[in-house]
């Protein structure tokens, strides 16, 4: 429980500066300082038990399926960490009330920061290791809104989105490799994994796994070429750097390769890609912090060496190598946060952070100099300092080394990093406190920074020299614990009296300080040298790089996603042509078992009609009105055929449906231009045949083969259930409304949603300058010819009369609600056509609409009546009743719902129509129809 | 006996008729009618997942007529899963849409109500020619949506979207025209049961239609060469539209699963593989193009667009690989990126309202208001939509990640998310980044923030959260789901078994 309340407080105390954003400072870092104390405070209460060697383990199941829990985990280890991150937390946080006094934005950052915090600890806490992925991903969330803290700052926004582009990148590298761990071990309980290093280690995958996981340490640790980020990460408030980006978060991906040193580590794989980054990463990071003129840039550079040397010590694999390695990682938090402070306050005092500029500043601020003298003789690695001895231990352990090649390589490139570390630890101290006078500063004569605020400058300072005067006790009490935990074994004390007589460790120190303050001195002409360098701003880099990406993808993009419609539909026909085609390759018996039906001349004449119909739309189609025509030859040629083969019912619908079709389609035609424009171009032509050729003949060979085919199919179920089951001889309509009615209220549904999209695009659709066009054309001369109109008043009773009998009969003969529906709707129609929209309209029925919903409405209701009844939707029943005069009939509740097909097509229809209409007049638009 | 199963798709059907019908009727009472029909279907959706959980099927034979000669509805545990899920969306989006965009055109509710009818009618039926009802009914009112609003881009998208569909209804019904020819029925069990016995030489035949079928799925779920009326049409739609449209893709993606997994899937030598060949590549070929779409995209509803495309592609991909947790993991992320697509329509729509200028484009720095409040929405969405934790992308991707570890192909499906995720990554901190943090503070809001819009995405957001936390028992619904999925002939005796008790119930 403990454990949960260490990580937990500072995510509950996040919530209090954020809520309390306009209180002043102080009571801000007082909210943000007591969770941190407290979380710090039970972790020192905690560690007897650690110091005794117990593992505190606290675990709730959370998703068992992926092996992900809320475990967590208190070791040696983790309690150095936690202890780092909370006792360093609350020292920023005190640090950062003065460095916040007087801005609004004090509130957000305390809040931030105890959100890290809690991500932190959650890192270095967890049992599990997808849950440590949990908060991993968490700090480089909150790394991100930190060093966009000053989003107003176009460099803040860039390096934020750097940082999380590669430290979540690395998150999700992490992930894939942590999920591969998790499966070579079979656990993702840290436990478990890390007894089963051996099984580990000898999986085919453990190289795979091993690049994966190190690229997420690697990301996150600044290691090389990782390394972009961290320096541009410095455009984030003081505070954060100094705690983010040199004490904690950084530190994460050197804590991931401690903590899974046991299961992962000591093998020539991770000895090749770990010391070689390792040691690039120490060099580079050291060089280029001489170069520095920023104070903070100098800090960064500095951290990146630094990190790459505990990489390095990591990798070595010698006995003692990862003592040395966590031994460090404590000096370097305690002498390198002091010193990201110290820069915050020059820069608050000074106005600036350009060393070039801040000279001599020991006489403004000599307690400062003071307290900075101590961490930066530490980072240089001074006798007495705690960095001499961890540098010492560094050489110690690179004159181990085994491997051949190495042996001699890493003691003279560690010399060689000394050496420059030595040389920058000058710099940033003699610069800034010595080395003449202020050069026009921004804020002249540099203000005093307040005493109280260099209280958690002055406890880091002490904590440094503590280590360098008692360096046994402090790695008895506090590394030794989190060393074994980190190797697994019960590693032996570090023996410090042996490390300061150690010879060739004491000759590489000795050149490295000599050569570090030689190095110092010639400092002028190497910088201007330097200057004359052409300048790389990674940040920069990192922007062209994001942009070329940026522009490729719109270039691929674009390519593929042109516009043209003709093209999206030849991809789909090349690829159902393929697809199709692909699964018919070997298929050679195209010819089934039934032997094909004598050929007739009229089918011949048929079919043959059909085709050159079919080619004649194609042929014509950049004129509207014959290709209409053509189309119009294939409907009524296809209702010969369904007659022909005695389908009546079939017949009859395509009849009704081609003559509507052509006349809406006559009517939406008029708005296109009348001609289409000839843009064809051979291969287009070519390409456009072929595909549409062999989709042709492959649907025609594909009808073939399964018509000459033998099949037992529904339909004889249908034939003999039509009378006795759904009350009618004709089995199409009982198929329609009984057997598979549910179809047909779907389908009058479409037809319902079609005519009402066309009203509701319609409705607010104005084509001015289409009805202009359209007045002028001489063939709307004389739009009414008397002769139509006085024979479409006669024809209307009729045509009525008809589909009333059509509908009643449906049942039993050819007819039906959908015929019905059509021919009212044809003989409607015609009044149009004849009368004109207005005339119709006035001695009309227009409500359209709710025909259309009224007839699925009644479709549906009558389904529902068979419930009332305790039978499924759409059960049918009927009866035979007998009435005087009428005589025996029959009444099927079919019947009720084929009046709503009726009702929901004449409707839809003619809402169809009239809106489409409604678009030629010139008082159309705006008024609504139907 | 119950009729409850025909509910998802009767009331949405005569809510729609209903307004139709009574056209005069006031938006309020559009409004209430409609989201009261949302509201049904989530409990009717919660109902069907409870009914299904406790396993086995349930059946409703239409018009009493037995299986396999009347259309029958089958629900099992991925139907209900898939109602539920629309259902709530329905409800994010007809509420959002009453705040905003009902209006701007005609019978915005009615359209939307038989969208709701296609879609559950989809998922809910159990045979083929019914099924190619459902996807008309779906198909017309989508487009019928996409135009609500009107304006020359939302003309031109829809035009591709409904010419390239009509395309896809034309193969489908050609693809189940064969296939009745070769099994003589229409009902899927029973396809599913005459295929896994036909003779090898038909075997060809059938394959052929299948990949037909591959086709027309493969266009409503938009996988690659046939995706193209995607983004310009959801990146043209109205915000709660393109919400809803979110759907649309697993509407595809669930008719593949089905009708591959089950007509195709029976016997022992399923046919099924023989189509998984050709969807992996073209899956794994969708993933890549959608990073790079997102990377190219101009503006947030595009990005979205190729986000979608994103997520087909990891679905696709997903279902051709073996094993019932593959399949449960695949199930996870589609309700996930389902969500989440959703999320960031409507997110687009509230941050572009806000925006002085420029919409939802990237390209324009404009003062944008309300910058805390929709800056840390659009910072959570993001969160969850790159798959960060801890919301439910997170979960998803490491389920799906970890279950296809083993298979064979899974490092590519591996590169091709992780590759993926880290693309979006990119693209979604360059958009906030420029959004939020780039332009300058605005004196005053343009108009005040509509707090219901933006509640419904938070709402919407905590539902992706809680999908992280509560994960275990979704799982385990999901692992039920797809062990279901991996028998068809549990499906098909299930079906088939009114057969011999004489078909009345």
């Amino acid at each position: 429980m403990q454990l949960a309340l260490i990580i937990l407080v500072p995510l509950l105390g996040a919530f209090a500066p954020a809520l309390r954003r306009r209180d002043p400072v102080w009571r801000l870092a007082l909210f943000a300082g007591l969770p941190a104390l407290l979380s710090f405070s039970l972790l020192l209460s905690l560690l007897p038990q650690v110091l005794a060697g117990e593992v505190l383990v606290y675990q709730w199941d959370w998703i068992s399926q992926l092996g992900l829990s809320f475990a967590l985990r208190l070791d040696g280890l983790g309690w150095l960490f936690a202890t780092l991150i909370t006792g360093m937390g609350t020292l920023i946080i005190a640090y950062a009330r003065y460095y916040f006094e007087g801005k609004a934005t004090s509130g957000r950052f305390y809040s931030l920061i105890l959100l890290f915090m809690f991500a932190m600890l959650g890192i270095v806490l967890s049992e599990n290791l997808l849950f440590m992925l949990v908060f991993w991903e968490l700090t480089s969330l909150v790394s991100f809104l930190l060093i966009g803290f000053n989003w107003h700052s176009q460099g803040a926004r860039r390096g934020a989105r750097m940082s999380l582009v590669i430290t979540g990148g690395g998150g999700l590298l992490l992930l894939a490799g942590l999920l591969l761990l998790g499966q070579m071990a079979g656990s993702y309980q840290l436990s478990e994994v890390l007894l089963a290093g051996e099984r580990i280690k000898a999986d085919p995958r453990y190289p795979v796994m091993l690049s994966l996981v190190l690229l997420g340490a690697f990301t996150k640790s600044a290691q090389f070429p990782f390394h972009l980020w961290l320096p541009h990460a410095m455009s984030a408030p003081t505070p954060v750097s100094a705690y983010l980006h040199s004490a904690t978060m950084v530190k994460a991906g050197l804590f991931l390769m401690a903590r899974l040193h046991p299961a992962i580590a000591d093998t020539e794989l991770w000895f090749n890609l770990v010391v070689p980054t390792g040691m690039l990463t120490l060099m580079v990071g050291a060089f280029v912090a001489m170069f520095m003129h920023d104070i903070k840039g100098l800090l960064a550079y500095s951290t990146i060496s630094h990190l790459g040397l505990i990489a390095l010590l990591l990798g070595l694999g010698t006995p003692l190598a990862v003592s040395a390695a966590l031994f460090h990682l404590v000096c370097h938090a305690l002498f390198k946060a002091p010193l990201f402070m110290m820069a915050g306050m020059v820069d608050q005092a000074t106005g600036s952070r350009d060393m070039q500029r801040i000279n001599g500043l020991w006489r403004y601020m000599p307690v400062l100099m003071v307290l900075t003298a101590v961490p930066a003789a530490a980072m240089a690695g001074l006798p007495l300092m705690s960095g001499y001895l961890s540098k010492k231990m560094l050489f110690v352990e690179s004159l181990q080394v085994s491997y051949p090649f190495w042996t001699t390589v890493v003691p003279v490139w560690v010399t060689l990093a000394g050496l420059f570390s030595v040389a920058y630890s000058i710099r940033i101290f003699h610069n800034v406190f010595y080395n003449g006078r202020p050069l026009d500063l921004p804020i002249y004569p540099p203000r005093q920074p307040s005493r109280r605020a260099m209280a958690p400058l002055a406890l880091l300072t002490l904590g440094c020299l503590v280590v360098g005067f008692a360096p046994a006790l402090v790695y008895d009490k506090v590394v030794a614990m989190a060393v074994n935990a980190a190797s697994g074994t019960l590693v032996p004390a570090y023996d410090f009296s042996a490390l300061s007589v150690a010879r060739w460790p004491m000759i590489m120190s000795i050149i490295a300080m000599i050569g570090g303050a030689l190095f110092y001195l010639a400092r002028n002409p190497l910088f201007a040298i330097h200057s004359r360098l052409p300048e790389v701003d990674a940040k920069n880099i990192f922007e062209w790089i994001v942009d070329r990406a940026i522009a490729y993808s719109q270039r691929r993009v674009y390519q593929l996603e042109n516009g043209s419609l003709q093209r999206y539909l030849a991809l789909i026909l090349v690829t159902t042509v393929g697809l199709g085609g692909w699964a018919l390759l070997r298929f050679d018996q195209w010819q089934g078992p039934i032997a094909l039906s004598p050929v007739d001349a009229m089918s011949v004449f048929g079919a043959s009609v059909i085709c050159l119909a079919a080619l004649g739309v194609v042929v014509f189609h950049h004129a509207r009105l014959p290709a209409l025509l053509a189309l119009g030859v294939c409907g009524l040629f296809v209702t010969l055929a369904f007659a022909r083969f005695s389908a009546p019912d079939l017949a009859l619908t395509q009849l009704s449906v081609e003559v509507m079709a052509v006349v809406i389609m006559m009517l939406a035609l008029s708005f296109l231009p009348q001609r289409s424009p000839h843009e064809s171009s051979l291969p287009r032509w070519t390409r456009d045949l072929t595909v549409a050729g062999i989709a042709g003949i492959g649907v025609g060979g594909l009808a073939y083969a399964v018509l000459t085919r033998p099949v037992d199919s529904i339909s004889d179920f249908f034939l003999a259930n039509a009378v006795p089951g759904g009350g009618g001889t004709n089995v199409v309509n009982v198929i329609l409304v009984d057997f598979r009615g549910f179809d047909t209220l779907g389908e009058i549904t479409v037809l319902g949603i079609a005519a009402v999209a066309v009203y509701a695009f319609t409705r607010d659709l104005h084509l001015k300058e289409r009805v202009a066009q359209i007045a002028d054309e001489h063939w709307v001369a004389d739009p009414h010819p008397v002769i139509l109109s006085m024979v479409a008043r006669l024809v209307l009773p009729i045509a009525l009369l008809v589909s009333a009998y059509i509908f009643l009969r449906g049942h039993n003969m050819p007819g039906g609600g959908f015929i019905a529906g059509l021919i009212t709707a044809a003989a409607l129609t015609l009044q149009y056509m004849a009368g004109g929209l207005v005339w119709a309209q006035e001695r009309m029925l227009t409500q359209f609409r709710p025909l259309i919903g009224g007839g699925i409405l009644l479709a549906g209701v009558t389904g529902m009546g068979a419930w009332v009844f305790g039978y499924p939707f759409l059960t049918s029943t009927f009866g035979y009743f007998s009435l005087p005069l009428v005589g025996k009939f029959e009444l099927a509740s079919a019947l009720l719902f084929d009046l709503g097909v009726y009702a929901t097509v004449v409707g839809s229809t003619l809402l169809i129509l009239a809106n489409l209409g409604k678009l030629m007049t010139v008082a159309g638009p705006g008024k609504e129809i139907g | 006996m119950s009729h409850w199963l025909i509910l998802p798709v009767l009331l949405p059907l005569l809510c729609g008729a209903l307004l139709i019908t009574w056209y005069q009727a006031s938006m309020n009472v559009q409004r209430l009618l409609s989201i009261l029909s949302c509201l049904g279907l989530t409990l009717l959706g919660i109902y069907a997942v409870a009914q299904s959980g406790q396993g086995g099927y349930t059946l409703y034979y239409l018009g009493n007529w037995e299986a396999p000669y009347g259309i029958t509805l089958v629900l099992d545990r991925l139907s209900a899963l898939m109602l539920l899920v629309t259902a709530g969306l329905s409800l994010c989006c007809v509420l959002y849409a009453c705040r905003t965009a009902d209006r701007r055109g005609a019978h915005f509710h009615p359209l939307f109500q038989f969208q709701l009818a296609g879609i559950n009618g989809a998922f809910l039926t159990g045979d083929m020619f019914n099924l190619f009802v459902f996807f008309e009914i779906l198909l017309i009112a989508s487009y019928a949506l996409l135009l609500h609003g009107g304006g020359r881009a939302r003309s031109r998208a829809g035009l591709h979207y409904v010419i390239i569909n009509l395309v896809g209804s034309a193969l489908f019904i050609l693809a189940v025209g064969t296939l009745y020819g070769l099994t003589g029925t229409l009902n899927m069990a029973d396809m599913a049961r005459i295929i896994a016995e036909s003779p090898e030489e038909k075997q060809p035949l059938i394959t052929s239609a299948g990949l037909l079928l591959l086709v027309v799925f493969g266009i409503k779920a938009a996988v690659l060469p046939l995706l193209f009326w995607l983004p310009r049409a959801y990146s043209a739609a109205t915000a709660p539209v393109a919400a809803l449209f979110a759907i649309m893709t697993k509407v595809g993606i669930y008719a593949i699963i089905r009708v591959f997994l089950l007509v195709f899937g029976a016997g022992d030598d399923p046919i099924f593989p023989w189509v998984w060949v050709w969807l992996w590549p073209l899956a794994l070929v969708t993933l890549v193009l959608g990073g790079i779409g997102v990377l190219g995209s101009a503006s947030l509803r595009t990005m979205t667009a190729y986000l979608v495309i994103i997520s087909v592609g990891v679905l696709l991909a997903a279902i051709t690989l073996p094993g019932e947790e593959t399949l449960a993991a695949t199930l996870f992320y589609l309700i996930h990126s389902t969500i989440l697509a959703a999320v960031f329509f409507l997110i687009a729509d509230l941050v572009g309202r806000q925006r002085e200028e420029g919409y939802d484009r990237f390209y324009i720095t404009s003062p944008v208001g309300y910058r805390w409040l929709l800056g840390g929405l659009f910072f959570i969405a993001a969160i969850g939509m790159v798959g960060l934790p801890p919301f439910s992308g997170f979960i998803s991707k490491a389920w799906l990640l970890q279950s296809a570890a083993g298979a064979p192909g899974g490092v590519l499906l591996w590169g091709g998310m992780i590759g993926a995720s880290f693309l979006v990554l990119m693209a979604v901190s360059r958009a906030g980044s420029g959004w939020f943090w780039k332009p300058e503070p605005i004196a005053a809001p343009l108009w005040p923030l509509d707090k219901v819009c933006f509640s419904i995405v938070a709402v919407m957001l905590a539902l992706s959260l809680s999908l992280a936390i509560w994960a275990n028992p979704v799982m385990g619904y999901l692992l039920d789901a797809a062990a279901q999925l991996r028998d068809p002939n549990g499906y098909i005796e299930a079906v088939l078994g009114g057969l011999s008790a004489g078909g009345v119930l």
